[in-house]
């Protein structure tokens, strides 16, 4: 708790400086993926909500907003698993440990875990989408006994973009974790399923109001799987789902980041649907 | 004392003694356009104008902010700015006003900005009543923005051989303390005032073919309207809609590195809407593609979004952005299209 009150001195008085972070752990997950274990000044802990995101800086090459992968369970650091596809992120990849970043946030609206407590849960992540739910699924098994029955359902393209397999397989071990994955296109050494995530949703058995829907993954994505996740009945207000979008502040100023009237940096990035589908024409995520 | 006068032959003298208490700015000719400037010789000011090229905003919302200075190695950052300077706005029109209010809103809004707060807080507001219609692109009577409604500290209106002041803050009151060629208002002067006030009704006329709140639900019930369609095609995305409209305020950070390659500093600098990598995510996904989408956006951020979450209409209704669109898209014709053709579906 004090460690939030030090963290929002700080945001009061420049809500635009950054903090000191170390990189305690730098390791590639895949060809494109890296993975940073982050220490902040004074070991603060960032006291976030799973699902909420910080501006990460490297100065000299301005911000970027990144989801944090570990739970706030997990004290002392936080990580996280970064894409390379631009400027900003090809400089990231180039740090290691030992290096400095800056740090802001954390920011935004995280996953309603305190609502979710008692519900059964299935969780739906495509492609980079298991990088926020990580701090989720890491957040659940912390406090096992608050939640029902959990499904994971992983989906990516291929099984090199598979992220967290030794993590994903401590989790499989788990009573009260059912886990699930697909790949779009199988290489020789995958045994597992083969063909869209949206295949795996019907044979999926709910209660669909005490379950919670969890969803990140490619607008794409969204627009299917939360079609399927209606057809099981769950409630919109129980589907979640995590919008990706451009932010240069996090603070709800910049503009960037604003779906219609919403600033997803603040009100976000974490929604329901019965949020999302007031949406007119600006949210690609909504149900196809 | 709540109203005052001041004689026009005065005015010089009065603004020389301004100068002398703060950084001033006003209204300068440019070619055949206005501009706010700092002012060197207070005769070159101007109280005839059209709206300048740009708001005020860029004194209290910089084109390039400096937001702090930075250390790669050591990994260190420390304030841009040690003193922000007191600064007086001389001649500031009722929608600028208006601008600076919603401005206020915005960056008063948790997570407050403490940039612009701070160089709001040195702000004296001097304003000017248009009497007349600066041109025929202006919708301030629709917006309701013809008249003084607060945001300011001193307000002036031409009574002919004389300006009527009304004292609006301390601050104001300060600045014509001890000024002995600045009178109370009599009855007279007030009577004055009024019978201005009345002619001015004559003048100016609502802009919209419907009032305010016809046209907010004419922007709730016409997010797919072909008016955005047509504005979309005509629209050439250089973003000058946005650069001189007061109420826009989105940015973009960037940082500079000096020649040591170690010391640099972070700024926000203006951004556009209307550019189309806007809402570009790194990914690729553009969640904002197609000009007629962000113009769309433009005109909701102005009658629809900021109405929903501060109650208040973010255009002004200087006419800037219809002055200034090389394609000649005019918000008050985009408006009553949107009208119009609600109308035309009931």
């Amino acid at each position: 708790m004090i460690d939030r009150e030090i963290l929002l001195e700080k945001m009061k008085t420049s809500p635009y400086k950054p903090m000191r972070g170390r990189i305690m752990e730098a390791k590639m997950l895949s060809d494109k993926e890296k993975f940073f274990r982050i220490e902040l000044e004074g070991k603060i802990n960032l006291g976030h909500e799973p699902g909420q995101f910080v501006m990460v800086s490297i100065f000299g090459y301005t911000e970027a907003p990144i989801s944090i992968c570990s739970s706030p369970t997990d004290k002392g650091y936080f990580d996280l698993t970064v894409r390379n596809v631009g400027v900003f992120t090809d400089k990231l990849h180039k740090l290691g440990k030992g290096d400095i970043v800056g740090v802001r946030g954390p920011f935004g609206k995280g996953f309603p875990v305190d609502r979710m407590f008692g519900y059964d849960l299935v969780i739906v992540a495509g492609g980079l989408g298991i990088v926020p739910l990580r701090s989720l699924i890491r957040y659940i098994t912390y406090h096992k006994n608050d939640f029902g029955h959990v499904q994971i359902l992983i989906g990516c393209k291929t099984p090199k973009e598979f992220l967290f397999q030794e993590e994903t397989k401590v989790w499989m071990k788990r009573a009260e974790i059912r886990l699930n994955c697909t790949v779009d296109k199988a290489d020789p050494d995958w045994t597992g399923n083969v063909g869209l995530i949206t295949t795996l949703i019907p044979g999926v058995d709910i209660f669909p109001a005490r379950t919670y829907g969890v969803v990140v993954g490619p607008p794409i994505m969204y627009r299917f799987v939360i079609r399927e996740l209606l057809k099981k009945n769950i409630p919109e207000h129980q589907i979640i789902v995590s919008l990706e979008r451009r932010m240069r502040c996090g603070l709800g100023k910049c503009g960037h980041c604003q779906v219609e009237g919403v600033y997803v940096c603040q009100s976000g990035p974490v929604f329901d649907y019965s949020q999302l589908k007031n949406f007119k024409g600006e949210c690609h995520e909504k149900a196809a | 004392m709540k109203y005052a006068t001041i004689k026009k032959e005065d005015l010089n003298r009065w603004l020389d003694h301004l100068k002398n208490k703060a950084r001033l700015y006003a209204p300068k000719k440019k070619e055949n356009l206005f501009i706010f400037r700092p002012v060197k010789d207070v005769t070159e000011i101007t109280l005839k104008y059209i709206p300048t090229i740009l708001p005020p905003k860029k004194y209290y919302f910089p084109q390039k902010e400096k937001l702090f200075k930075f250390n790669i190695r050591p990994f260190k950052t420390a304030k841009a700015i040690k003193e922000f300077e007191e600064y007086i706005l001389f001649g500031v029109h009722t929608c600028d006003i208006a601008g600076i209010q919603c401005m206020d809103v915005v960056f008063r809004d948790s997570p407050e900005d403490p940039n612009y707060l701070n160089r709001k807080d040195k702000m004296t507001i001097i304003g000017i009543e248009c009497l007349e219609y600066c041109d025929k692109f202006a919708n301030c009577t629709s917006m309701g923005n013809h008249v003084p409604r607060g945001g300011y500290d001193l307000m002036m209106v031409d009574l002919g051989e004389k300006f009527n002041l009304h004292i609006n803050s301390e601050r104001g009151e300060k600045l014509i303390h001890g000024v002995d060629y600045i009178k109370e208002a009599d009855e007279e002067d007030m009577f004055n005032l009024e019978q201005v006030r009345e002619a001015k009704k004559k003048v100016f006329k609502e802009e919209f073919n419907a009032s305010l709140p016809k046209v907010y639900e004419a922007f709730d019930k016409r997010f797919d309207s072909d008016v955005w369609k047509d504005v979309g095609r005509r629209c050439v995305a250089c973003g000058n809609c946005t650069t001189v409209c007061p109420t826009c305020y989105c940015f973009d950070v960037l940082d500079e590195i000096g020649l040591s390659f170690n010391e640099g500093m972070r700024y926000r600098i203006w951004n556009s809407c209307q550019m189309d990598d806007f809402a570009k995510v790194a990914g690729g996904e553009d969640f904002r593609k197609g000009r007629d989408g962000r113009q769309r956006h433009r005109y909701y951020r102005k009658f629809k979004y900021p109405v929903d979450k501060f109650n208040r209409y973010f255009c002004t209704g200087c006419g800037r952005c219809t002055r200034t669109c090389m394609a000649e898209i005019k918000l008050v014709e985009t408006v009553n299209a949107l009208l119009a053709e609600r109308e035309g579906q009931v």
